[in-house]
C-alpha cells in the first residue's frame, strides 16, 4: 500500500519544458511513474520525449485524466500555477518550487480550503512510494520498496540521509513524503501521520522536523492520542541561532518559540523515540522497528 | 529583510500613517539642523540600528536645547550600542533619528503579522505599550487583542472597530485608528511585509495617535517584486562575510565556532552543525550550497569559510541526488589547491559514483580525509579539534 501516490497515479508536470522540469520528468519516467502530460503555456501540441505538452492544466486533464500535478514553476508564477491545478480539479499537487512569497502561499491556502485538492509543499522534494511511483526530485536508488516504514520530513537532503540509513539496515519504506521547508504549506505532519496510521502496510514512522513554527509540537500531541505505531523523531537545528532564517523560509526561531529543544521535549513527552545523534539513526531504527521488517 | 526605524517611518508617511516630525542625521551638525526644524524642545535623539532595546542601552535620549542636541548626538553617534538584541559586541551607531518630543497620554502596542499557523494576517494590539510584548503575551495574554484577517478578503471595517474599541480609545481616536489600520494593512500587503510593529503607538494629550517607534520586516522571498526596497538595505548591519557570500548566491550565516561546514540542503546543513557540536566542536557557520554543488561554488565556499580566523577544520557533507561524487571530488580537490587550504578537511559524500569520488580524494595528496558516513565524519571532526 502506501499513502497519497501509487502505481496508478497519473502525473502532469507543470513547467515540463524548463530545465528542471525536463530533467526530473525524465528521472520520474525512468523510475516507472506514469507521467501522462506536461503543461507549458505556449508550447501546447509539442512533446517532451514521449510526453504530450498542453497550454493549460485543464486541457491536460481533459485529454489524459491526470490526477496529480508536479510543479516546477519559478517563484513569481508558482502560486498561480497551484491555483490553476486546483481549478482544473487535480486531486494531488506536489509543488517543488522554493522561494514562493509567503503572502502568495497564504492566499493559496485560504483559496484551497473550499476544494478537495491536497497540496504537498511548496519547497519540498516531493513524494515517493518506492517501487511504484516517484513524484519529485529525490534520488531513486537510496529507497527500498516494500515497506514497512513511512517517512515524513520538512527537509530534502536530510530526508535522503534518513532513508539511506534505513535502507542500509534493510528497512524498506512504504511512502516517503517531504512536506517542505516553508512556513505555510499544504500538507502538514498530522495529515501524513493520520494517513500512515490508517495504512495497513506502514508499521512504523520516522518523522524529521526542524526549527520554526509549532508543527512538530502539534504532531507530538496527535501521536500521543492517535498513533499506535512506533515513531522515531529527529529535529535539526539544536545549534541554530535565534532570529535567523536557516535556509528554509520556515526555519526560524522567533523569540522563544520554534526551538529544536522545545520540539524534542514535546516529542519525548509523547512517547516518540527521539534520535539525538543523526549518525546513529539507522542503529536506533533497528531497535525501535525490530520485528516489523 | 530588516530596515531602520527612520526608513520604516518614511514608509509610514508614504502610506498616511501618522508619525512624529523628525528626520535622520549622520553627523552632529545635521542633528542640530534637524532639531531646529522641529518647532520646540525637548526633542529626542535616537540611535538607528537594526535591534531593539536601544533605550535601555542608552541609545535614546532627550535634549532640551540645541547645544544639548549637539552633545547628545555627539555621544550617540559613533557609540558601540549594546542591547539585549545586539549581542555583547554591540553595534556601531552611524546615524540618529532626531524627532519632536510628544505629550504622551498613553502608550499602546500594535502590530500586524503574517501568521503561519492560521495562514491569516493577524493584528495584535494591547494597552500594554512600550513594553516587551513577549513578556505580556506570556504573563497576561488576555491583555492582547488578536484580530484575524483572511488575506483573500482583506481588512474590513469591523476588524478595525474590534481593535479600536478593544483598546478603549477615546471617541475622537476611533476613526483615526481605523484609518491607520487600513493604511498599515495596505503597506503590509503591498510590500509583502512579514511584520509591521509599532511599540509604542502613542495617544497624545490631545487624543491624536502617532507611531512613536516603527519596525517593518519584509519577506525575503518577495524582494524580487519590490526592487525599490533595495535602497533600504544597510550593509553595515550585515556580517561582511555574509555580504560577500550573497554575491555568489551562497546561503551563508556566520557563527562563532571552530569547524566550518559546507552542505547541500538547509535541513541537512542544520543537522551537520548539530553533529559538529555533538563531536565536541562548535560550528563556525551555516552554509547551504543548494542543488548546485559545482567546483566554483565549492571554491567560493572554501574562501569564505577560511576568511574566518577561528576555523580549525572544515566538514563537507554532500548528499548528492543528481550530483556525481567523482565530479564533486574533483571540484573539492581543485578548490583546495587553488585556495591553498591549511586546515584539515573532512569530506563525506553520498550518491552516484561515491567510490570513484573517495579515490580521488585519497589520491590528491592534500589534507582531505574521506568519511564513510555521518558517524565516521563526526569522529574525524572530533579528532581535528582534539576532543
Amino acid at each position: 500500500m502506501s499513502i497519497f501516490v501509487n502505481k496508478d497515479t497519473k502525473v502532469v508536470v507543470q513547467g515540463i519544458t524548463g530545465k528542471e522540469g525536463q530533467f526530473h520528468t525524465r528521472q520520474c519516467v525512468a523510475y516507472g511513474t506514469q507521467v501522462v502530460a506536461g503543461v507549458t503555456p505556449g508550447k501546447g501540441g509539442q512533446k517532451m520525449d514521449e510526453v504530450p505538452v498542453f497550454h493549460t492544466v485543464a486541457e491536460a486533464r481533459a485529454a489524459t485524466g491526470a490526477d496529480c500535478s508536479l510543479i516546477f514553476v519559478p517563484p513569481p508564477f508558482a502560486a498561480a500555477a497551484i491555483m490553476e491545478a486546483v481549478d482544473a480539479g487535480i486531486e494531488l499537487i506536489v509543488a517543488i518550487t522554493e522561494g514562493i512569497p509567503v503572502l502568495d502561499m497564504m492566499k493559496v491556502k485560504n483559496y484551497m480550503r473550499a476544494s478537495r485538492t491536497r497540496l504537498i509543499g511548496p519547497n519540498c522534494p516531493g513524494i515517493i512510494t518506492p517501487g511504484e511511483c516517484k513524484v519529485g526530485i529525490m534520488p531513486a536508488p537510496i529507497h527500498k520498496a516494500g515497506g514497512p516504514i513511512g517517512v515524513v520530513s520538512r527537509s530534502g537532503t536530510l530526508t535522503y540521509e534518513v532513508v539511506h540509513q534505513l535502507t542500509g539496515q534493510g528497512i524498506g519504506q512504504t511512502t516517503c513524503i517531504g512536506i517542505g521547508g516553508d512556513p505555510v504549506n499544504g500538507t502538514n505532519f498530522i495529515d501524513c501521520l493520520s494517513a500512515f496510521q490508517a495504512d495497513p502496510e506502514t508499521k512504523g514512522i520516522v518523522m524529521v522536523g526542524e526549527i520554526g513554527g509549532g508543527a512538530e509540537e502539534e504532531a507530538a500531541e496527535y501521536i500521543a492520542k492517535q498513533v499506535k505505531k512506533p515513531v522515531i523523531g529527529f529535529i535539526a537545528g539544536l545549534t541554530a541561532p535565534p532570529g535567523r532564517r536557516m535556509g528554509h523560509a520556515g526555519a526560524i526561531i522567533s523569540g522563544k518559540s520554534g526551538t529544536a529543544q522545545g520540539k524534542i521535549d514535546a516529542m519525548a513527552a509523547a512517547g516518540i523515540h527521539v534520535c539525538k545523534d543523526l549518525g546513529r539513526l539507522g542503529e536506533l531504527s533497528k531497535d525501535v522497528f525490530k520485528g516489523l521488517y | 529583510m530588516k530596515i531602520h526605524e527612520y526608513q520604516a517611518k518614511t514608509l509610514f508617511e508614504r502610506f498616511g500613517v501618522p508619525i512624529p516630525k523628525g528626520a535622520v542625521a549622520f553627523s552632529v551638525e545635521e542633528a542640530k539642523k534637524v532639531a531646529e526644524t522641529l518647532g520646540g524642545f525637548p526633542v529626542v535623539v535616537k540611535a538607528q540600528i537594526h535591534a531593539g532595546g536601544r533605550g535601555k542601552g542608552g541609545g535614546v535620549q532627550l535634549a532640551h536645547s540645541l547645544d544639548e542636541v549637539g552633545a547628545v548626538a555627539g555621544r550617540i553617534l559613533g557609540m558601540t550600542l549594546v542591547t539585549h538584541q545586539t549581542g555583547p559586541q554591540g553595534r556601531l551607531v552611524k546615524k540618529v533619528l532626531v524627532e519632536q518630543g510628544l505629550n504622551i497620554a498613553k502608550e499602546l502596542y500594535l502590530s500586524i503579522v503574517a501568521d503561519r499557523a492560521s495562514a491569516q494576517i493577524v493584528i495584535m494590539a494591547s494597552e500594554a505599550g512600550g513594553m516587551d510584548i513577549e513578556a505580556v503575551a506570556e504573563e497576561t495574554p488576555e491583555k492582547i487583542i488578536k484580530v484575524y484577517i483572511n488575506p483573500l478578503t482583506g481588512i474590513q471595517s469591523y476588524h478595525c472597530l474590534q481593535v479600536a474599541y478593544g483598546l478603549k480609545l477615546p471617541a475622537a481616536a476611533i476613526k483615526p485608528m481605523s484609518q491607520m489600520l487600513n493604511n498599515l494593512y495596505k503597506l503590509f500587503m503591498g510590500y509583502d511585509a512579514s511584520l509591521v510593529e509599532i511599540n509604542p503607538l502613542v495617544l497624545t494629550a490631545d487624543e491624536s495617535l502617532l507611531a512613536l517607534d516603527a519596525k517593518v520586516n519584509f519577506d525575503d522571498s518577495a524582494l524580487f517584486r519590490h526592487k525599490d526596497l533595495a535602497d533600504f538595505r544597510d550593509l553595515d548591519e550585515e556580517d561582511p562575510l555574509e555580504v560577500e557570500a550573497s554575491k555568489f548566491n551562497l546561503n551563508y550565516i556566520n557563527l562563532d565556532g571552530n569547524v566550518g561546514n559546507m552542505v547541500n540542503g538547509a535541513g541537512l546543513a542544520m543537522a551537520t552543525m548539530d553533529i559538529i557540536k555533538l563531536a565536541g566542536a562548535r560550528p563556525a557557520n551555516f552554509l547551504d550550497v543548494g542543488g548546485g554543488a559545482n567546483a566554483e561554488m565549492v571554491e567560493n565556499g572554501f574562501r569564505i569559510i577560511l576568511s574566518d580566523p577561528n576555523v580549525k577544520g572544515i566538514l563537507i557533507n554532500i548528499f548528492g541526488g543528481i550530483l556525481r561524487c567523482d565530479v564533486l571530488a574533483e571540484g573539492v580537490v581543485n578548490a583546495a589547491r587553488k585556495t591553498g587550504i591549511k586546515v584539515p578537511v573532512v569530506v563525506r559524500m553520498e550518491g552516484t559514483n561515491v567510490e570513484q569520488g573517495r579515490k580521488i580524494l585519497a589520491e590528491s595528496g592534500l589534507n582531505l580525509t574521506g568519511a564513510l558516513d555521518l558517524k565516521d565524519a563526526a569522529q574525524k571532526v572530533a579528532q581535528i579539534v582534539g576532543a
